[in-house]
């Protein structure tokens, strides 16, 4: 099982209250699943990505990633992970505006210890993967919607991660852009990629082959899409 | 991350804000050109006292009445000491074996007169043939003082060059007769132009036979005279003056019948006691200066901090992208820290050039001496590279502490 979550709970602490954004989450993913989180805003789903893609650890219960506990993980360790084993898209692309589309493609390798021509050869390969080998020097603000989360899912893709974790990531775009870039998730999905796809769009949603709906940090369903 | 892609981001930032960037770097720059420039007035003072320390002979030992430096508790005390005696001077010339030259001399102030027109506050040498030998003393046109002018005490004279232009003008002075005093010298040799030292002029001087300094203007000296000698010693080799001067210390000793609890009643000074002295009176006036001096880079360092913290909270979402995508503390801490460094390095080297340059024309302008040395390039450097990390460490750590969401959420 690659992704692994037993009673899992976040609390977090408004003044004196404690709110749950994730109550007791039980969920296990398996390499290459196309998976869906769906739920309103609010829901606690950014949470559980958040708890999947170790930017947070949970309060309590336990979460194995490829076998291995996060408990315990140094932040370094964490960082680590995020490098190697997650590639992130997120709905307002989170590309570094001062630098260019290759640049911002390099730099999970700058971060990986890659050397700068092997980073440069695999951020062109990675850009000419979606259709962006001629934009490579401009920079995001230069680029329409479409293309700036084009570059952010070569970004994702650079360093091979077996997961990949993406919030809202037609969010942003008009539904025509917004297939696009479904499409190059549902590629993605046949060379056995694990996508995690959070979203509050059912028609997005119904992307994945498995849809589960949280409500109030809580599993309201888990099941076949379609189904 | 390696260092080239640090420098490289560093760069890029530092370029896309050029005045702030600019601004910034001014304070470390000042900071900088203040201490450089002050460090190359002391180390050119420095090298001018020592040059013209040189000039006593830098391992030739003085024998005399009183040390060269001294308190004003102490003078009273000290004048009461015995003068020093040409027999002392030759005692010392027979019993040592570490000394190449010994001789005695006598000096005082004299009014000198030729044609009409005179000179006063002259400096009078009497002395013997070796002195020449030990201070390097060459005449321009002339001879020398021998063994024969003292054997029978003639009345013959050498001349600085001051004398020689004040009295003489165009006229050749050798053969001329020279009053002194009330005594006609005649001019033997006129001495090659020295120079100032310590704003005293070097050419301001007329050296005559020792003898003839005793008979016609001092009269015999005893050790109840008002008058002392120096004895200038130079010994054989610059590492035997430790050991000249334990014989010489026991010759005047034994000389002076002083008992062993009795400290030295006489001095042998050195220059190297001076430049000791000197270094031991400015070390602390320079330290002091360096340290104000200092303080200006403080306040560039301060602007450096300020301006980081700037950036880090402008860049927070940039901050949280990065963590996003694998950069450890480490990563972003080294980001920032140089950036910071990078900042006051640019300062300190632009600083750096600009102190030489400062330090260049003042010394143009005043003909005060100025000195380079490779310690202030170095320290500058040093003290540019220091500014940075200590004043980046803060903003840089706080930029590193960082939690991924809330700065991936910050807009």
């Amino acid at each position: 099982m690659l992704i692994e979550l037993t009673h899992v709970n976040k609390l977090y602490r408004m003044g004196q209250t404690e709110v749950a954004a994730a109550r007791d989450i039980t969920l296990s993913i398996d390499h290459g699943e196309y998976v869906s989180i769906m739920g309103p805003s609010g829901s606690g789903k950014s949470t559980l990505m958040n708890i999947i893609g170790c930017l947070d650890l949970p309060t309590n219960g336990s979460y194995l990633l490829n076998g291995t506990s996060v408990f315990g993980m140094s932040e370094d360790e964490l960082a680590a992970i995020r490098n190697r084993s997650i590639g992130f898209v997120f709905q307002t692309f989170n590309l570094l505006a001062a630098e260019t589309a290759v640049n911002n493609v390099e730099l999970p390798m700058l971060y990986a210890g890659v050397s700068p021509e092997r980073r440069r050869e695999v951020a062109m390969n990675a850009l000419e993967a979606v259709k962006l080998s001629n934009r490579g020097l401009h920079k995001p603000n230069e680029m329409s919607g479409g293309e700036r989360q084009r570059v952010a899912i070569a970004r994702a893709l650079v360093n091979d991660p077996p997961i990949i974790l993406a919030d809202e990531p037609t969010g942003n775009l008009d539904s025509a852009t917004g297939a696009e870039i479904l499409n190059i998730f549902d590629g993605l999905c046949l060379k056995r990629k694990t996508i995690i796809l959070v979203t509050h769009d059912k028609a997005v949603a119904t992307h994945a082959k498995r849809v589960i709906t949280i409500r109030d940090g809580q599993i309201e369903s888990d099941r076949e899409s379609g189904s | 991350m390696n260092l080239k892609d640090s420098l490289r981001l560093a760069f890029g930032t530092i370029r896309a804000h050029k005045l702030r960037s600019a601004l910034t770097t001014l304070g470390v720059m000042i900071g900088v050109m203040t201490v450089i420039g002050m460090l190359s007035f002391i180390d050119g003072l420095n090298s001018m006292v020592a040059n013209q320390l040189a000039a006593l002979g830098t391992n030739t030992l003085y024998v005399q009445k009183l040390p060269w430096a001294m308190t004003r508790q102490d003078i009273d005390e000290l004048r009461k000491r015995r003068s020093i005696t040409i027999g002392d001077a030759d005692a010392i010339r027979s019993n040592v074996t570490y000394a190449k030259y010994v001789a005695p001399m006598l000096s005082s102030s004299q009014k000198v007169m030729f044609r009409g027109s005179e000179l006063t506050g002259v400096e009078l040498v009497g002395t013997v043939p070796e002195y020449q030998l030990i201070l390097d003393i060459k005449v321009d046109s002339g001879r020398q003082i021998l063994d024969i002018d003292l054997n029978q005490q003639r009345m013959v004279a050498m001349i600085g060059a001051t004398i020689a232009n004040e009295l003489f003008g165009d006229r050749d002075p050798l053969g001329q007769m020279l009053t002194i005093g009330n005594r006609h010298f005649s001019i033997i040799g006129v001495l090659a132009e020295k120079g100032t030292s310590f704003g005293v002029d070097q050419d301001n001087i007329i050296i005559i036979p020792i003898t003839s300094f005793i008979h016609y203007f001092s009269g015999p000296i005893t050790m109840q005279s008002e008058q002392s000698a120096t004895i200038l010693v130079q010994p054989q080799s610059p590492d035997a003056i430790d050991a000249l001067k334990g014989q010489i210390t026991g010759i005047m000793r034994r000389r002076r019948a002083l008992a062993p609890n009795v400290p030295d009643d006489f001095s042998i000074n050195t220059a190297e006691q001076l430049l000791n002295t000197y270094r031991a009176i400015t070390s602390g006036v320079f330290t002091l200066m360096i340290g104000v001096t200092s303080l200006s880079l403080v306040v560039g360092g301060i602007g450096i901090m300020n301006i980081m913290l700037v950036s880090v909270s402008e860049r927070i979402k940039e901050i949280g992208i990065r963590k996003a995508l694998g950069a450890r503390r480490s990563d972003i801490r080294s980001q920032f820290l140089i950036e910071a460094v990078t900042l006051s390095c640019t300062g300190g080297i632009v600083g750096m050039l600009l102190g030489f340059l400062v330090a260049f024309i003042a010394s143009a302008i005043t003909n005060f001496p100025v000195a380079v040395s490779f310690g202030a390039v170095l320290l500058g450097f040093g003290f540019s590279v220091f500014v940075g990390v200590f004043f980046g460490w803060f903003p840089s750590s706080r930029a590193a502490a960082m939690n991924p969401i809330e700065a991936l959420r910050h807009e």
